[in-house]
């Protein structure tokens, strides 16, 4: 065990700091807002990070680490866990010889999100126990918590975060719990009848799951991590995450029950709590999930007025909850909403799609901001790689005048995160107008802050790596009309291309690359390091 | 408050590329090696993309909430003029601005120290020692902008003496 020391730290830098702690071999994600800095911070440390293409395929990745012996951890945001919840329910059925840590980071309020969707529901459909720290020290406390549960019980565990706790500093001191033992070196042992799948082995498989999650929520029921305050008699709060935190300065005299293990919820403790006070209130952000579940349990409790199921709680928020207060909310003053920067190489390609009249099948990433004035050139965003595939079904149906319009735009991590299964189905079912699908390539994930990605060839850490073409796999699948060109070069040179493109009414891409402004001085960095190095090494004769 | 009287909250605004972030990861380092409980909060995201910015920092004896709750604001610190009405309900009654304002940016090594300049201002209002400060400063840039920037809350520290 190493010494004291107090730190402050955002949660996500708690997590990473206790994932070096616990031995983590492999952690695995994709970049979102906001997970992204617990790679980051681990890779910083010393630790094996790695940018998946996507979430499913960096769950599996860490799915397989785990079946040989490591212990893995996967990052994602909240709407990752759907691209992810494939191999995520059946990896329930399955279990893991060591630690496997999904860490969903949810967007209430939605500061960064196409959608405000509460993980916590992921817990109870998958079957996997569920792990709500509400601040920096707990973030660290209970992750290394978390991999002792996933360990006794060979199972992963959800730990469930939220955008405060990913994002806000708060003190650490390290060195107050055990930390795990060191892990035994990866092995591999044989278990086929754990881990293949079929019916045969699969129905006592989730047999075996449910008995685990019987006995994970009676272990609950003693777990450190759920915490009651006796206070008066009069008022009594159920809470969890950052919510507690919250109603901790509102009603610092209430009796307060915290859960940190949110499922299997420990029912034997938050009933005799309930039975223990006059009044018990539920106080939790997002859906009433926990309100719900305690009420389906055949326990009395006041759940929050539905209108604050939007958004995020905050002091005053949650004052108002325990007053029962419904009336309208004062609007908070809108700011400045964020724009494309000045001289982005997306500016181009919108205004084009704009001045062209186009139908914009949109996608997720900074030109999303193409929506807003003075282009007002999206019509749709509804997930990662939406764009190429609702373009598509716009094409099959509208009629002809207004289906040789259609256009999908897309990003280079978008792209390559779920762009390609998109790209085969224009191959595949091409529609009778044809489609130009747009990647809009500026050469890093510049929406979460400049992270690497397939298309970079260049690992987490800015190390060179397998590059992946775009121009070369849409050429390799069949399709004839493929241009690159940099948006800038030319003033008027990409709505030239654009138009002659939709009249030709074939499956086309057009990839626009050029650096995002923000990234290129990096890039150029790192492109000059890899150069110096080839050149090192073509001169050793290596 | 139920924080406790004690409790200190600071809300800092700006536009995406101020260095809003920066200003109150330096403020909340401060209060953090004055031996307080620190919370610092702000929404990430779409930041550098020149939006609104805002950032809550609240030190004391025990911080519960990480958020400054509407009203509760001792200090609004302003790094763009145009964001002071959209976070003006955060300040308490008797609350203080410090607005961009109280800074000569003409003075400055870079515009781009007009965040550590208003912490400079802010300072005069607080209780830590300027070796803190300075301390914290220096620990949150690389070393060849210690020097401007030690010079930028000098200014700003200055600049409130005199505006007083």
């Amino acid at each position: 065990m190493i010494g004291s020391e107090r730190l402050l730290l955002s949660g996500n830098e708690a997590v990473a700091l206790a994932m070096t702690s616990a031995g983590i071999t492999l952690g695995t994600g994709y970049p979102g807002t906001p997970s992204t800095e617990i790679l980051e911070n681990f890779s910083a440390r010393g630790g094996r990070a790695q940018w998946s293409p996507n979430e499913k395929v960096a769950f599996e990745v860490a799915l397989g680490a785990a079946y040989g012996g490591a212990r893995s951890v996967v990052t994602m945001k909240h709407v990752g866990v759907n691209v992810a919840a494939d191999p995520l329910f059946t990896a329930a059925y399955t279990g893991v010889p060591a630690a496997l840590i999904l860490i969903s980071a949810d967007d209430p309020g939605m500061a960064s999100s196409q959608n405000e969707q509460d993980n916590r529901h992921y817990a109870v459909a998958a079957g996997v126990p569920m792990i709500e720290p509400s601040d920096s020290q707990e973030a660290h406390d209970f992750f290394l918590h978390a991999v002792a549960v996933s360990e006794r019980w060979h199972i992963p565990v959800l730990f469930r975060m939220t955008t405060r706790v990913c994002h806000s500093k708060t003190i650490v001191t390290t060195g107050l719990k055990q930390e795990p033992e060191t892990p035994a070196p990866p092995a591999y042992t044989r278990s086929i009848r754990e881990r293949v799948m079929i019916p045969a082995y699969a129905r006592p498989a989730h047999r075996r799951l449910r008995q685990k999650l019987a006995e994970i929520a009676e272990s609950n029921e003693a777990s450190p991590l759920n915490t009651r305050t006796d206070g008066v008699r009069t008022l009594g709060i159920i809470s969890s995450g950052i919510a507690a935190m919250h109603v901790r300065e509102v009603a610092p005299d209430a009796s307060f029950l915290k859960l940190g293990t949110t499922y299997p919820l420990p029912m034997g403790i938050i009933k005799r709590f309930a039975e223990s006070v006059d009044r018990c209130v539920v106080v939790e952000e997002g859906d009433p999930y926990l309100a719900d579940s305690i009420r389906a349990a055949g326990v009395r409790v006041d759940a929050k007025p539905d209108m604050y199921r939007f958004g995020e709680l905050n002091v005053g928020r949650v004052r108002r909850i325990l007053a029962n207060d419904t009336s309208p909310e004062e609007p908070v003053p809108s700011g400045k909403p964020p724009q494309l920067c000045k001289g982005c190489p997306h500016r181009v390609v919108f205004e084009a799609f704009r001045d062209l009249g186009c139908i914009v099948a949109g996608d997720i990433g900074c030109y999303t901001l193409g929506v807003l004035p003075p282009f007002e050139a999206m019509d749709t965003c509804v997930s990662m790689g939406a764009s190429i595939t609702v373009g598509l079904g716009l094409r099959h149906v509208l009629p002809r005048e207004q289906a040789v319009k259609v256009v999908s735009v897309i990003g280079d991590s978008t792209f390559a995160h779920s762009g390609l299964s998109g790209l085969v189905e224009m191959v595949y079912n091409p529609p009778a107008t044809g489609h130009v699908v747009v990647i809009v390539d500026n050469g890093t994930t510049a929406m979460t802050g400049q992270q690497e990605h397939p298309g970079t060839g260049r690992t987490l850490d800015h190390e060179p790596t397998g590059k992946l073409v775009f121009e070369d796999i849409a050429r390799a699948m069949g399709i004839k009309e493929v241009h690159v060109i940099d948006p800038l070069k030319e003033e008027g040179e990409f709505a030239r291309l654009l138009a002659g493109t939709l009249a030709k009414e074939q499956p086309a891409v057009l990839i626009t690359r050029r650096p995002c402004l923000l990234a290129a001085g990096k890039i150029r960095a790192y492109e000059q390091r890899d150069l110096q190095q080839k050149e090192a090494c073509d001169a050793n004769g290596k | 408050m139920p924080t406790g009287s004690d409790v200190v909250n600071v809300v800092i605004a700006g536009l995406g590329g101020q260095g809003v972030i920066k200003a109150s990861d330096i403020l909340a380092e401060v209060a953090f090696r004055a031996g307080h409980d620190v919370k610092k909060s702000e929404l990430h995201g779409m930041s550098q993309r020149g939006g609104s910015v805002s950032s809550d920092v609240r030190f004391g004896n025990k911080v519960w909430s990480p958020m400054v709750p509407f009203g509760c604001a001792d200090y609004l610190v302003v790094l763009s003029s145009d964001q002071l009405e959209v976070n003006r309900h955060v300040l308490k009654k008797n609350g203080v601005t410090l607005p961009a304002e109280l800074v000569d940016v003409s003075r400055l090594g870079s515009p781009r120290c007009v965040n550590v300049a208003l912490l400079g201002a802010l300072s005069t209002h607080l209780e830590f020692t300027e070796g803190l400060w300075n301390a914290a400063i220096r620990s949150g840039f690389p070393e060849k902008l210690h020097e401007m920037n030690i010079m930028a809350f000098q200014l700003g520290r200055m600049s409130t003496k005199t505006a007083q």
